[in-house]
């Protein structure tokens, strides 16, 4: 077990340097932070000393080196935009997007799974066919529609829900929550609607196809010439072998929400990583950018790590193989 | 009293090109405690018999016409809560890939616990004791130990023997076995024959053997049914049919069979192929190929009529008939 | 069957010439299924539509929205005809700059079809080329070509392009970069997109490659390259054209995100997506329709791709004939 974990970490770590490559690249390169910086006045003088100040006349490798060493020490560089350090902007934006994601996909898998088994099962009743009509559609918004859409009815016709922002948040040390206050949790719905509905359809599609394949294996076809329940059929043998591929795909899929946000953020004005970038790339603020791709290469690289454990776990025989191929 | 009676079953699949018969009129039997084989090509319909009977006949395959009985009740139409109460506790089922079968997620004592527990009253720790005696049963080692293992944790040869005990844990009164030693090595294949055959008149239970493998039959069954584009060629005693085959395609097929005994230069075979559903000729689906050929067998399909020991489905065997192909053939 | 159909069939199957042909794709399993399916049918029809007006937008939209002397600002911020204030000068309703929203959809129907498309075609490319030379030369040159492939894999697609569009744009000079925009989001989405048709191509050519008749044609002398796209690519052509239908939709939702986000298409040649941007400023003062009906074409467009993509896939499905 522990021989499979460091293997996987072993693999992943060529894969961080590369992404660092290219963040530094980004960094170095792209850009001109003495622009940026001083405006669009400023003496040959000016440019040699902050060149110097920020570190940029020295050779590739050595600032390659510095800059490996500043993120190891959680120094991502200053944002050229707001003057503040990065690491702090990031900081103060994560609870926000966090929230977000985790409310999002809470919302995906109850209305997604149950939805899921339901057309899996009963394929053919009203419910299922309205079920995969809406579903259709759902994969064929795109997200910014959705949240433009919900926006109209329910804030600007209805005025029901906020329009933008997270409402009245609370501090707990450095994180900043939504949920504790009426006006947060009111600020937390469409948002999470939004981003929540693309994975929904997807998990129920994925659900459903997977149930169909499963109750058409021999496994299934021998249980029943056994004479089990078609409950001890669906809900015992089918259930549990669909959900095995399933958690794979849902897992991966948080990387997904991750992405999606971005667009979710700026619909909504939601003041979290996701609109951090966007108005980042809108600028050409290059710290924030290459801290991003550092980021979120990390975090996409540890959601894959522990898909793979999840998976490891509820799936026995790949117990036997994968500890065999780690030796 | 047969304990299965099977007459005139006719299985369609309404597909775009119209309806294909994929069975036409199988009639067979098998008593108590009997083991009948079935044997014919891929394609003749044997698996479907097996499926149809056993009420696990993949939609859009329906049955069109015929009865099936079990100790005299009809089954064939009964609603999928009664069916589901017969599967298993009177008619159990052995498919061919072993691997495939048993749920890999689901440990081997609790797929034969939770069989037993759907069709008889038993406690947990009962259900429990009853599965460690069937797999000892079926011949697992450390059957004890075993009851907590995957499917995959077995070889193919044990598996197929944890299969064999699920489809006899319950009790019925007769097993339907399709292809059960096909995919297994030509070793293991005997040690599971046999198993098969010393369980099944242990337990006075009726197999209905169903394979293409002649030689499996001619060691294990009573009775052996061959099967020929959706009809049954032929039927009656294993010796019987083996050694007097009474249908040209018998004839055929024991003929083609390579001897350890005889010489031969050729092997001998039957000239053409079996027709697919859509496409039979009329009267006796055999004609095209048949030797023995004459003008009724173009224009009428035979039922299976007496002929000696056996019954055959050929038109040589009519009483009015004889006198025709006498001659004919003089 | 009847015999007397059976027969017709028989005849026609022998026909030769282009009759002869056009009578057996009419008659094969594939047009059946898609004749005797209402929503491949009416998704095939919509997406017909869609596809001929966009291009048709020169000759058929009653006005040039970015023709700046012809627009009359009196004539802006109107609702739809439909609605009070109104006029069928104007079906749509206008922006906020009397660009006339109708005609703004079939001109941006026009460039997000056209991006889309080339994007997926050149992440076709690519993705064909990497994953028949991965499938076939194998050894290391496989590994490391999928182990890129995998790595992307991890990342969705709409981040990538987002990042490989925002550092293109962030590294150009500010005049070049609205020029070149269109090229660069069709880089940007088409290299997000290609690492799935390069393992669906390469999963092919591993079977393909074991098969006789690559050893026949090795044994003949055939070179390499020819062997790979002569005898070996028309036979992984199937699954991975079903994935580029499928993605199709994708790609021209990828488009209209970033151009909504405001890393994609300029509003001086818009896209539906750039329309949606553009429209999002007005609809808390009541003028939704620069959003919607975009939004609405945009929508049709998507789903008549998705529904015929679906369709194709269950079609060629073997297992569910």
């Amino acid at each position: 077990m522990l021989a499979f974990i460091a293997a996987r970490v072993l693999q992943a770590i060529p894969v961080l340097l590369i992404v660092g490559l290219i963040s530094f690249a980004l960094f170095a390169y792209v850009g001109d932070p003495v622009l940026i910086m001083l405006g669009q006045d400023y003496t040959a003088a000016q440019r040699v000393a902050l060149e110097h100040k920020l570190g940029l006349d020295q050779p590739f490798l050595v600032q390659y080196a510095q800059y490996l060493w500043a993120i190891l020490h959680g120094d991502f560089g200053i944002s050229y935009r707001l003057a503040r350090p990065v690491g702090a902007l990031f900081v103060e934006r994560l609870p926000a997007t966090l929230e977000l994601a985790f409310t999002a996909s809470v919302f995906a898998l109850v209305v997604g799974l149950p939805l899921g088994v339901y057309t899996g099962i009963w394929r053919d009743s009203w419910l299922s066919r309205v079920a995969m009509t809406v579903s259709l559609i759902g994969v064929s918004l795109p997200t910014f529609l959705i949240g433009i859409l919900l926006i109209l009815i329910f804030a600007v016709k209805l005025e029901w829900l906020p329009s933008f922002g997270r409402g009245d948040v609370v501090h707990i040390g450095f994180w900043t929550t939504g949920f504790l206050t009426l006006s947060g949790l009111k600020a937390l719905v469409l948002p999470a609607i939004t981003l929540g509905l693309f994975q929904m359809t997807l998990i129920m599609r994925l659900v459903r196809s997977e149930m169909l394949e499963v109750l058409r294996t021999d496994y299934i076809k021998f249980a029943r010439a056994r004479g089990i329940s078609e409950r001890g059929i669906h809900f015992g043998h089918a259930l549990k072998n669909t959900l095995v591929p399933v958690i794979t795909i849902v897992g991966l899929q948080l990387g997904a929400i991750i992405a999606f946000s971005l667009v979710t953020e700026t619909v909504f004005q939601w003041p979290g990583m996701g609109l951090l970038l966007v108005q980042s790339i809108n600028v050409g603020d290059i710290p924030v950018m290459s801290a991003y791709l550092m980021l979120i290469a990390v975090v996409f690289v540890t959601i894959n790590l522990i898909v793979d454990l999840l998976y490891f776990a509820v799936d026995p025989r790949l117990r036997m193989t994968r500890m065999a191929a780690a030796r | 009293m047969s304990l299965l009676e099977v007459s005139g079953l006719v299985v369609e699949f309404p597909t775009r090109r119209g309806v294909l018969r994929a069975l036409d009129g199988v009639s067979l039997s098998i008593a108590p405690g009997e083991v009948l084989g079935v044997v014919g090509e891929s394609g003749a319909g044997k698996s479907l018999t097996g499926a149809a009977v056993i009420g696990l006949l993949e939609p859009p395959g329906r049955i069109a016409a015929g009865e099936i009985r079990l100790a005299g009740e009809r089954i064939d139409r009964l609603r999928p809560a009664k069916m589901r109460a017969i599967r298993g506790r009177r008619i159990g089922a052995i498919f061919q890939d072993p691997l495939t079968t048993l749920d890999p997620l689901y440990t081997v004592g609790r797929q034969l616990t939770e069989t037993m527990q759907a069709h008889l009253r038993l406690t947990d720790s009962e259900a429990r004791a009853r599965a460690i005696g069937w797999l000892q049963e079926v011949g697992i080692p450390a059957a004890a130990d075993r009851l907590d293992a995957y499917p995959h944790e077995f070889s193919g040869g044990m598996r197929q023997r944890v299969v064999i005990a699920l489809a006899l844990c319950a009790e019925p009164q007769l097993v339907i076995a399709d292809e059960p030693t096909t995919a297994l090595d030509v070793s293991i294949q005997a040690q599971i024959i046999a198993l098969l055959r010393r369980l099944a008149s242990g337990h006075g239970t009726a197999v209905m053997l169903i394979t293409h493998d002649m030689g499996v039959i001619a060691e294990t069954a009573d009775r052996v049914a061959v099967m020929y584009a959706g009809r049954v060629a032929e039927v009656g005693p294993v010796r019987e049919v083996v050694h007097h085959p009474a249908h040209p395609y018998t004839d055929g097929l024991m003929a083609s069979i390579p001897s350890l005994e005889h010489r031969s230069v050729r092997l001998r075979q039957i000239d053409g192929s079996m027709p697919r559903p859509g496409a039979l000729p009329p009267g006796c689906p055999f004609n095209p190929r048949c030797p023995k050929v004459f003008a009724r067998c173009l224009t009428e399909q035979p039922d299976l009529l007496p002929a000696g020991a056996t019954q055959a489905a050929c038109w040589l065997h009519d009483p009015r008939s004889v006198a025709q192909t006498q001659a004919l053939h003089a | 069957m009847s015999d007397a159909s059976a027969l017709e069939v028989q005849a026609a199957s022998a026909a030769t010439g282009t009759l002869g042909r056009l009578q057996r794709a009419w008659d094969s399993d594939l047009a059946y299924s898609f004749r005797h399916s209402p929503v491949a049918v009416v998704s095939a029809i919509i997406a017909f539509v869609c596809v001929a007006s966009a291009w048709g937008a020169p000759w058929i939209a009653p006005h040039n929205p970015f023709d700046l002397a012809s627009l009359d600002l009196m004539a802006g911020d109107q609702p739809p005809a439909f609605l009070s204030g109104g006029t069928w000068t104007y079906p749509l309703g206008t922006d906020n700059q009397a660009r006339d929203v109708l005609s703004a959809i079939l001109y941006g129907a026009r460039i997000s079809i056209l991006v889309g498309v080339t994007a997926i075609v050149f992440a076709l490319t690519v993705g064909i080329v990497v994953g028949l030379v991965a499938g076939y030369l194998g050894g290391w040159v496989d590994a490391a070509l999928m182990r890129l492939a995998d790595v992307q894999l991890t990342f969705p697609s709409i981040l990538v392009a987002l990042l490989i569009d925002g550092i293109i744009k962030t590294a150009l000079p500010r005049n070049l970069a609205d020029a070149v925009q269109i090229y660069v989001l069709i880089f940007a989405i088409g290299i997000a997109r290609w690492p799935q048709f390069a393992r669906t191509v390469r999963g092919s050519t591993l079977v393909e490659r074991g098969r006789d008749y690559v050893l026949a044609a090795q044994v003949i002398g055939l070179s390499t390259p020819r062997i790979m796209v002569t005898h070996v690519l028309p036979n992984v052509l199937g699954p991975v054209l079903v994935l580029a239908t499928l993605n199709l939709g994708l790609a021209i939702l990828d488009e209209a995100t970033l151009s909504f986000l405001g890393v994609g298409l300029p509003s001086t040649e818009p896209s539906l997506g750039t329309l949606i941007r553009v429209g999002n400023d007005y609809i808390l003062s009541g003028e939704w329709w620069v959003v919607i009906f975009p939004g609405f074409a945009l929508v049709m467009m998507v789903l008549s791709v998705n529904l015929l993509g679906d369709w194709l896939r269950d079609a060629l499905n073997p297992r569910l004939r």
